[in-house]
């Protein structure tokens, strides 16, 4: 902008390209040396900041890194994950290849799979975090595969979750327990049910868990889509919704835009069954008063659909060995165990228990998950998210569709 | 150096503008390297031709645009041809004007929750009158027609026009022409009608271009209020560029030139209209008629801004409740419970967030005001007319923030500007110049030269002049400029949180970001502090000249 400044940046970056190479990434593998580089460095973590259980639960992280590792933790609050992916992406297109404002991002499934594709993402490094172990990645495919994805150790698991449907017990005597009773169920009570709208992920989730329960083979959609293959393979879907829309809350003439708005339509009493992708999700709102204590959680039997949200650290952060520490004590047993009490988040843990000492275990077995929360036994299988060009796909067909 | 005033203020805020645009350009026809977009094409205009409901998207920020302008201006209108000074009116100027403090996405939350089928006006009479347990299954809230995001607009755009109005005013000398018209038997608010508001609306042409410009291509307000199958335009767009597919950003930068070129058109509309209302209302201006109507004008005035008043304070009240509530069944009239958890748990976090808004605001506001004033004063000075070169100053209002924003920080960062307090300051200027010059010009520019003149011919230098005579006279008019510019500033999100990087947290960004979880009583106590800081700027704007004028009724300005 100042003639003056694109000067002496010129004139810096020219020096500095003279004298000495380009900052080296440091090496995940030699941990001693990365806990080194990481201490006194400021990490800018770029994180959702819609609720504030999830702010407070960041602020308590970022006392005990600085405690632990000396590292000064500032959370970045967005408002939409891509928020961070533009701020990469104009980084790169501006050519800052190593000095830029992104760190670490919450981030999973499309703006995953867009970062990686663009080559915006570092490493791999998440595999060699000393706590990565503790997650089973041998056994836990959703550890290697972010939404058919492979991760390729681009980032590092955080936090687990699955759809679940939240009811009113007020209001519903018997839940409907697959999307055919659900049609059945919507078209006796008009009006009370409703979906997020799509392409808002929640409302991608329940089209795709639609897709996946209406299905006869569901093998398809876990890899790319085949043009040729849209039509049939989605047919039972459309027929499924252009039955279920005009019973919806306001006839399918409006959807609300997001889980937060779905679940003030359930506070308000204008629907009786609501989704979430936190399983946790309804006791919490009951303790924010935002839900009558009437609502609990139920799942298909057929098992929902469930994923896990990751840690990216984009190409160009400028402190990435900070991002490591950070990503890796997310991932410990006192972090992860924090982060499961409802109390707290009440978000679910990646670590595989069986992996960890008695002691670690004891962490979680005390945790109450309250009184609106499926306990893990009762959750079901979880399904996996479809490959994202088909949900790509879906997404822009349903607009076609119900948008006139 | 007064001399460079106009040319420096029209560099800082058009070529930040040209690069932002520039870089949705090039994408818009297929150019950016960085994903892979090296040759120029028109894939993305196809793409974005062929969206499903694209044609109604344009045609609701068209017409919404229109017709909140529109009717927000026959409101102020009317009110002010019916306002005889009563203590009703006085009263009603008094309220209105804290109303524009409150952040647009605060009044739409709080509209949305007034209005809904199980919002509070249904709670208050169900189920007694309506016999309603669960709340209707109507489409009020995002009807496909607009009509509550309009009304949203309306309670927002009203106290804006209004203020710009009563700052404008003074100088015209309202209650001579108003008596003289009388003398020779008109009825007062044909007086008014008549004498009165063919000077007034040059003075406030360009606020309305603003309004216009602004209700064209809202986002926060429509995402919350507006239609969603399809939504608006502008939200269209911030979906797209929003969207994880990449490939998108080349659909969203044709639809952000789109959208300027929706925005020109409404602007061109109104400019015929404005052409149109010329012509036919010559006759009428002059033809003698003395009293027609003039009560259902006067009646019509007072209901019409008492009843936007009155709806937007009890939002704001809806949204103070919520912010102590607990759980709150439907149709309660008021929450189960009360408690103060929402706020406890929000206050320690929003010490920094307030800090930064407090010294952004107020270093832009105060650059702002140093560049307008030089700029009007070197003008002023000289006897030139307002330069054409000026619109130029309305550009960042008219062209859609999401269109330019992002070529922006592109921009800045290749020019080696980190994302930090002084880059996020200076993106405010954008926004935050526009609004004070548009508020202050034309009282500046009408200000009675004779004035000046004066001073000069007791030998004093143009510089005392200005600071003994000019200011002190222009002081009810600045100030409220100033908090104008201070509430803009607040206000904004994208341009904070883009340009600061995310690392200059502001009240607004932390609503915003909060708002996106939905948690409406957090919203509620965010939206409420939001509101606080622009409504202690115009306090302060209505009460210093009440202070320094004390003894000065005719100086003290607006209200």
């Amino acid at each position: 902008m100042k003639p003056r400044a694109i000067l002496t940046t010129a004139v810096a970056t020219a020096m500095l390209s003279l004298t000495v190479p380009a900052a080296a990434a440091p090496d995940p593998s030699d941990w001693e040396a990365v806990l080194e580089e990481a201490s006194g460095q400021t990490v800018y973590w770029n994180a959702w900041a819609g609720e504030e259980r999830i702010n407070t639960y960041i602020s308590w992280v970022a006392r005990q890194v600085e405690m632990q590792y000396g590292i000064e933790l500032v959370h970045v609050k967005l408002g939409d994950t891509s928020e961070a992916v533009s701020r990469v992406l104009a980084e790169k297109q501006a050519g800052n290849d190593d000095r830029g404002s992104v760190d670490m991002i919450w981030i999973n499934g499309e703006n995953f799979a867009a970062m990686k594709a663009n080559g915006l993402l570092f490493g791999p490094w998440a595999d060699a975090m000393p706590y990565y172990a503790l997650t089973d990645p041998d056994n836990t495919p959703a550890v290697r595969y972010d939404w058919t994805i492979p991760v390729d150790g681009l980032e590092s698991p955080w936090s687990s979750s699955q759809v679940v449907f939240y009811y009113d017990t007020a209001l519903v005597e018997n839940h409907p327990n697959n999307m055919s009773e659900l049609l059945e169920w919507t078209k006796q009570n008009p009006g009370e049910f409703t979906y997020a709208q799509v392409p808002n992920f929640l409302g991608n989730a329940f089209i795709t868990q639609a897709l996946l329960e209406l299905s006869d083979t569901t093998d398809i959609f876990y890899d790319p889509m085949q043009e040729e293959d849209f039509d049939a393979a989605t047919a039972p879907l459309w027929e499924f919704l252009d039955e279920l829309h005009p019973h919806l809350w306001r006839s399918g003439r409006a959807f609300p835009s997001n889980s937060a708005d779905l679940r003030s339509l359930m506070g308000d009493s204008e629907i009786s069954i609501a989704l979430s992708f936190s399983t946790t999700e309804a006791s919490g709102a009951i303790a924010n008063y935002e839900l009558p204590d009437t609502v609990r959680s139920y799942v298909h039997d057929s098992g929902m659909i469930g994923n896990m949200s990751f840690m990216a650290i984009p190409y160009n952060a400028q402190h990435k060995a900070g991002a490591m520490v950070v990503a890796n004590y997310l991932m410990s047993p006192e972090a992860q165990a924090e982060k499961q009490d409802p109390e707290v988040w009440g978000s679910n843990t990646v670590l595989a228990m069986h992996t960890l000492s008695p002691e670690e275990r004891a962490l979680f077995d005390d945790i109450d998950l309250g009184i609106a929360t499926l306990p893990p036994s009762e959750l079901g299988d979880v399904l996996g998210q479809p490959h994202p060009s088909w949900v790509d796909a879906i997404a822009d067909a349903w607009q076609e569709r119900y948008v006139n | 150096m007064l001399r460079l005033a106009p040319w420096v203020m029209i560099s800082v805020l058009t070529l930040p503008l040209a690069t932002g645009l520039l870089m949705v350009i090039l994408p818009a026809f297929g150019y950016l390297p960085v994903l892979g977009g090296d040759t120029f094409h028109l894939e993305a205009w196809q793409a974005l031709w062929a969206r499903a409901g694209l044609h109604r998207s344009v045609l609701l920020s068209y017409f919404s645009g229109l017709i909140t302008t529109l009717v927000s201006l026959l409101i102020v209108v009317l009110f002010l041809a019916a306002s005889q000074g009563t203590w009703l009116d006085r009263a009603i100027r008094r309220m209105v004007s804290p109303l524009l403090a409150i952040p647009h996405a605060a009044v739409a939350f709080g509209l949305a929750f007034l209005i809904a089928p199980s919002g509070l006006l249904v709670r208050w009479v169900s189920p007694g009158l309506t016999g309603w347990e669960r709340p209707p299954d109507l489409l009020i809230v995002n009807d496909p027609l607009g009509l509550a995001l309009m009304a949203g607009l309306i309670l927002k755009e009203v106290p804006f026009l209004l203020l710009m109005s009563l700052a404008a005013l003074p100088q015209l000398r309202p209650e001579l022409r108003v008596t003289l018209a009388r003398s020779l038997g008109y009825a007062p608010s044909i007086a008014w009608l008549k004498c009165v508001l063919p000077a007034l609306y040059p003075l406030i042409r360009l606020p309305v271009y603003a309004v216009i410009a602004y209700a064209t291509s809202v986002v926060d307000m429509a995402l919350i209020l507006g239609p969603t199958l399809p939504p608006t335009l502008s939200v269209s767009i911030l979906t797209w560029f929003n969207d994880p597919d990449l490939s998108r950003r080349f659909m969203a930068s044709a639809g952000a030139l789109l959208q300027l070129g929706v925005t020109l058109a409404a602007l061109l509309t109104w400019w015929l209209g404005e052409q149109g209302v010329k012509r036919l209302s010559r006759r009428w201006l002059v033809n003698g008629a003395r009293s027609s109507c003039s009560r259902v004008i006067a009646f019509g005035g007072r209901a019409l801004l008492l009843t936007v008043t009155l709806l937007a304070i009890s939002a704001l009240g809806g949204l103070a409740l919520f912010s102590v509530a607990g759980f709150w069944r439907f149709p309660d009239a008021l929450p189960g419970s009360f408690t103060l958890d929402h706020w406890q748990r929000i206050l320690p976090s929003v010490t920094t967030p307030l800090m930064n808004t407090l010294s952004v605001g107020l270093a832009a506001t105060l650059i702002a005001a140093g560049l307008v004033v030089a700029t009007l004063e070197h003008a002023a000075r000289h006897h030139l007319p307002a330069r054409r070169a000026l619109w130029l100053l309305y550009l960042p209002l008219i062209v859609p923030q999401v269109a330019f924003l992002f070529g922006l920080v592109v921009a800045a960062e290749s020019a080696g500007l980190r994302p930090q307090h002084a880059l996020v300051v200076a993106v405010h200027l954008l926004f935050v110049v526009p609004y004070l010059y548009l508020s202050l010009s034309e009282a500046y520019r009408r200000l009675d030269p004779r004035w000046v003149q004066v001073a000069l011919s007791l030998g004093v230098t143009p510089w005392r002049a200005f600071w003994q005579v000019r200011l002190p006279l222009l002081l009810a008019p600045l100030l409220t400029a100033c908090a104008v510019s201070l509430a803009v500033s607040i206000g904004q999100y994208l341009p904070t949180l883009l340009l600061g990087g995310g690392r200059v947290p502001t009240i607004t960004t932390e609503a915003v970001a909060m708002a996106s979880g939905g948690n409406r009583r957090l919203v509620a106590v965010l939206a409420l502090l939001q509101a606080l800081l622009p409504f202690i700027g115009f306090s302060l704007a209505l009460l210093i000249p009440r202070l320094v004028w004390a003894k000065r009724r005719q100086m003290r300005g607006a209200a």
